[in-house]
Order: C-alpha cells, then structure tokens, then sequence
C-alpha cells in the first residue's frame, strides 16, 4: 500500500507561497515539442506555456492549467485524499504509480474543485497529461462523478480541462467502468439544467472521448489537439493505410461536426467567462 | 497457458453460438429494425422487437456472424457508429412503448478505422452511455463471447449484467494489453491472468451480477435457462416504480471503483 506521506506535494502558487520552488522553476529549461528551441520554464509559465519560437502548445500539468486559467486564489480543491487503488494487483503497476506520484508531486491523474473565473463560480477538473499517460483509472473516475454530484448538488456549471490516453489498462474493468459511471454523473448534472463545458487538450483519446469528454454542452478544442476513439496508431495497423494529414485533429473535429469552437489558449478564460455569464441564472430575465 | 487465456481462446472459438442463435432460440417472433436513421445499417449490430414468454421486448445484439462471408459482411462484429446508434434509437423507441430491453454483447471492441472516427465513434459510444444511465424501462445485458472495451459497454449500462461462464469481459484485449504492458503481444496469456476478466473475477468483484454455466456445450439447454431467468428477472424489475429502477442503475455503477477503504 502507498503511502501518502512519502510524497510531499510540491508548493506551488496555487497554494499562495512563492518561495525556492519557483525560483527553481524559473532555472529550468523546457525543450519545445515542435522547433525543438529550449524556453525557460518561467517564459513559458508567463505566456500561458506557448512556445514563444513557434507558437506551439506545450503540454500543461493539471495544477499549472488551473493556476494559469482561474482567478488568483480562487482555486478549493475536492478529494485531494484520494490515491489510487492496485485493485487487480496488476504486475509492477504499484511501482508505476509511486513514481508517476513521485514525478507529479499529485496523487492521481485529475484535479477537481471549485473556482472562479472574472468572478463567476464553476467547478472543475484539469487532468494531468503525465500521470499514466493522463489515463483513467477508477480514482480518476470516482473524482470527476463527486465533481458533478457536487456541482448538481450546490448548482454550479462544471467546467472541465480533458487531456487523456484513454482508458488505465492496469486497474482492467475497473477503469472501463468508469466510462459508466462519470456518464451517469454527467447526465444527473445535465438534468438539473446545469452548464458542462470542456475543453479537449492533446491528446483526448479511448475511454475518456468515449465518455464524459463528449458529453458536454459546449465542446471547445486546443488547435491541433489530437483527438480520438482510437489511437493513429492503432488506426493504421487495422486500415493499413496511411491515414490523411490532419486526420483526428481539433481542427478536423470541428469540420466533422463534433466541436464547437476552436479556443487559442490565450482567448480560453475569456471564452470561459463568457460562456459561464451566458448561462448564469437569471441570464435570460 | 493460463486458465484466463483459455476462457479468452473458449469466447473467441470458431463454432460458438452467437447473438442471432440466442436471438431465435430464446425469443419469438423477432422482427428486424435496421438502420440508424442518420447515416447506414450497421450489420454489426442487429436489434428489433421480439417476443420473451409471450411478452414484447427489445433485443439487441452484437453478431459477428457465423461463415466467413458473414463475418466479413459483419465485420466481425466491430460496431461503427451508425451500429451505436442504431442501438440507442432502438433503446429509445422501447422505452417510449415500455418494453424491456434486452443486450447480447459479443465484440472484440468497436471498430478502429478511419470512418468510425470520421462519423464520431467516441460520441456514439459516450452518448449510449449516458442515454443508457437515464433509460426508463429494465435493461438485461448478456455477455454471450467477447466483451471488448468501450464497444461492448456501449450496450452494457444495464440494471442487471450477465455473463456466460466462457465470457470474458475487459477494457482491453489481452493482445493489446500485453503489447502496451510488456511491449510483446505474444504475452496475451499473462495479460489475459493480469486483467482478471474472466466471469468468475467479474463475478467476485460485483461487476456482474451472474453467471451461467454453459451446460457442456449444450446451449439449447442454456437458452432454456436464459428464457426462464431473463422473464423472472424482468418481471421483478417491472415490478419497480421508474425512478427507484433508474436510481439502483446508477447506485450499482456508482459503487464500482469507489474509495472503499
Ligand atoms: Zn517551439
């Protein structure tokens, strides 16, 4: 069993303390996924993690997506106790997750709370890219359903940050049924006539597109985010073909009629802010 | 060889029944609906009305066909999305005249190709889903083969979950699995012990709700079984005011995987 303790949660200035962590933050270099160019960590921080060289997206992790996205401070987080669990004593999975712990400084791949945006209040999740491939264990799962089971519960929009290798093959059925689960959570929250907006980041892919990540009213898209049932690869082997160019990005989602809106990553809280006034209660009076 | 591989290699054997056998063996008068009503007829997925002891009901199935021109004019069972599709507009013409409905899950997982993603695979899969979550009459889902990943949820959010005692059922194939886990496909049976997918695991984990032996290969007398289980149940879930049926459908899936400690 893991411990919690072992792995001390970096401090970071979601949590309102700038001390030597940043300051090393600020030292650190970040290789840029397309130009290649390696951009101080703390350039990219300022400038919403676009590649200053080529305006490439760089990857963002749950809590630095919330950092950048929500007003300062605003940030409460829900179940931050909860830590996965090696139901099927899958081989070498629990070394897995304490070093994906490790290197995350988080427990589980998602974040999930309550926030502000230019003042209007949501709940929301921001899933963490590096933690197992951003993939869907059970305690991913069990976060987001509590998220909309409270968003329902307290009346709050849910505004959600997708990023997903699909589903965690080591937690085996249990990760699968939680594609059952988050929908059920979804559709209790859509029933209420509440808002769920979600933005799909590169990659959203398997279990999680399959799941809640389709299942929200407004469907925004990152540019060039990859997005999919199934993986290129995959897709490649079972067609032997090769697959046209731009096939499964945002941009060719959108064309295909499955997003609604393409959002730079400067224009996205502004997008968000808007949309949470359009829906507030009393909006249409 | 592990005793995980051979119920894998038992679901996956040439000559096992598959869903249009149950179909006509267990129901009468089955009248086939085809087709989406949006885009084509999925032959992968075949639904209608039927009759269970003398009472309408909605069956869906995935076949993956019998020869091999049926198979390949099925695809083996690998539904798109208009075959998703198909699935939820029959669901909800059955809970529109009060039908029962019931689902007989045997893929190796939804189809991966460029169409399927072209037309949304991932949206039809999630929007049956949650339209299963909310539907207003008893759902029964069998898993009579495969129960490959998200393509056989799909048609798995139901209030109870069956499986035949060679059933496996898994969020991913032991192949794929292995390939991704241990970089080596050939270690499916390791993979297939690993993702503890068989009826027996599932079973012990509260995943489904029952299993029913095989009866040595004697799957007349397996249906007659299936007739007489599927009409009892059904008469009990009937019995339910529709909002205690739809809140125990979301209790049962809302359990699985929880913080139970
Ligand atoms: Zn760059």
């Amino acid at each position: 069993m893991l411990s919690r303790k072992l792995f001390k949660k970096p401090k970071n200035r979601l949590e309102g303390e700038a001390d030597s962590t940043v300051m090393q933050a600020e030292e650190r270099r970040v290789a840029c996924p397309e130009c290649k160019a390696l951009v101080p960590h703390a350039t990219l921080q300022a400038q919403a993690y676009v590649c200053p060289r080529c305006g490439a997206l760089h990857a963002m992790s749950a809590r630095e997506r919330i950092l950048w996205l929500v007003d300062e401070g605003s940030f409460h987080e829900l179940d931050s106790n909860l830590t996965p669990i090696d139901r099927l004593g899958f081989p070498s999975y629990a070394g897995k997750l304490s070093k994906a712990q490790e290197e995350s400084g988080e427990q589980e791949g998602v974040l999930t709370g309550t926030a502000t945006i230019q003042g209007h209040p949501f709940a929301l999740f921001s899933m963490n890219p590096a933690f197992i491939m951003g993939s869907m264990g059970a305690i991913v799962g069990e976060k987001i359903t509590r998220l909309f089971e409270y968003a329902a519960e307290n009346r709050l929009p849910v505004v959600g940050y997708a990023v997903s290798g699909g589903a965690r093959i080591q937690e085996g059925i249990f990760s699968l049924m939680q594609m059952a689960k988050t929908s059920g959570a979804v559709l209790r929250h859509s029933e209420a006539g509440l808002l769920y907006v979600v933005v799909l980041t590169h990659p959203t892919t398997g279990g999680v597109v399959a799941s809640f990540a389709m299942e929200a009213d407004v469907i925004l898209a990152e540019p060039k985010a990859l997005i999919g049932f199934a993986g290129p690869r995959v897709i490649e082997q079972t067609m032997r073909q090769k697959l046209p160019q731009g096939f499964q990005r945002a941009e060719f989602l959108m064309a295909k009629g499955f997003v609604d809106r393409i959002v730079p990553r400067n224009a996205q809280k502004h997008e968000l802010a808007q949309l949470l006034a359009l829906h507030q209660r009393g909006a249409m009076a | 060889m592990t005793e995980a591989y051979q119920r894998v290699q038992a679901a996956r054997q040439k000559g096992r029944p598959t869903a249009m056998y149950y179909l006509t063996q267990i129901f009468t008068d089955f009248l086939e609906m085809h087709g989406d009503r949006r885009f084509a007829d999925d032959p992968a997925i075949v639904g209608g009305i039927a009759r269970l002891a003398g009472k309408p009901v909605t069956v869906i199935g995935i076949e993956k066909g019998v020869d091999t021109q049926e198979k390949i004019a099925r695809n083996f069972g690998s539904a798109h999305p208009e075959g998703y599709r198909k699935a939820l507009r029959l669901m909800k013409q059955a809970e529109k005249f009060g039908r029962p409905v019931v689902c007989l899950i045997d893929t190796s997982g939804a189809y991966c190709g460029i169409g399927a993603e072209e037309r949304g695979q991932g949206l039809a899969i999630a929007e049956n889903l949650m339209a299963m979550m909310g539907l207003r009459v008893p759902v029964i889902s069998l898993v009579i083969g495969e129960g490959g990943s998200g393509g056989a949820l799909a048609l798995g959010v139901a209030d109870r979950v069956w499986m035949l005692e060679n059933a496996v059922y898994s969020v991913i194939s032991p192949e794929g699995a292995a390939s991704i886990v241990w970089k080596d496909a050939a270690k499916a049976a390791e993979a297939s012990e690993a993702l503890k997918l068989t009826a027996s695991d599932l079973y012990g984990f509260g995943v489904v709700e029952r299993v029913f032996s095989e009866e040595d290969g004697d799957f007349a007398a397996l249906c007659e079984k299936l007739r007489e289980a599927l009409t009892t149940e059904f008469t009990m879930l009937s019995a339910l005011p529709t909002e205690e049926l739809v809140q125990l459908r979301y209790d049962k899936f809302r359990r699985i995987g929880g913080d139970e400690r």
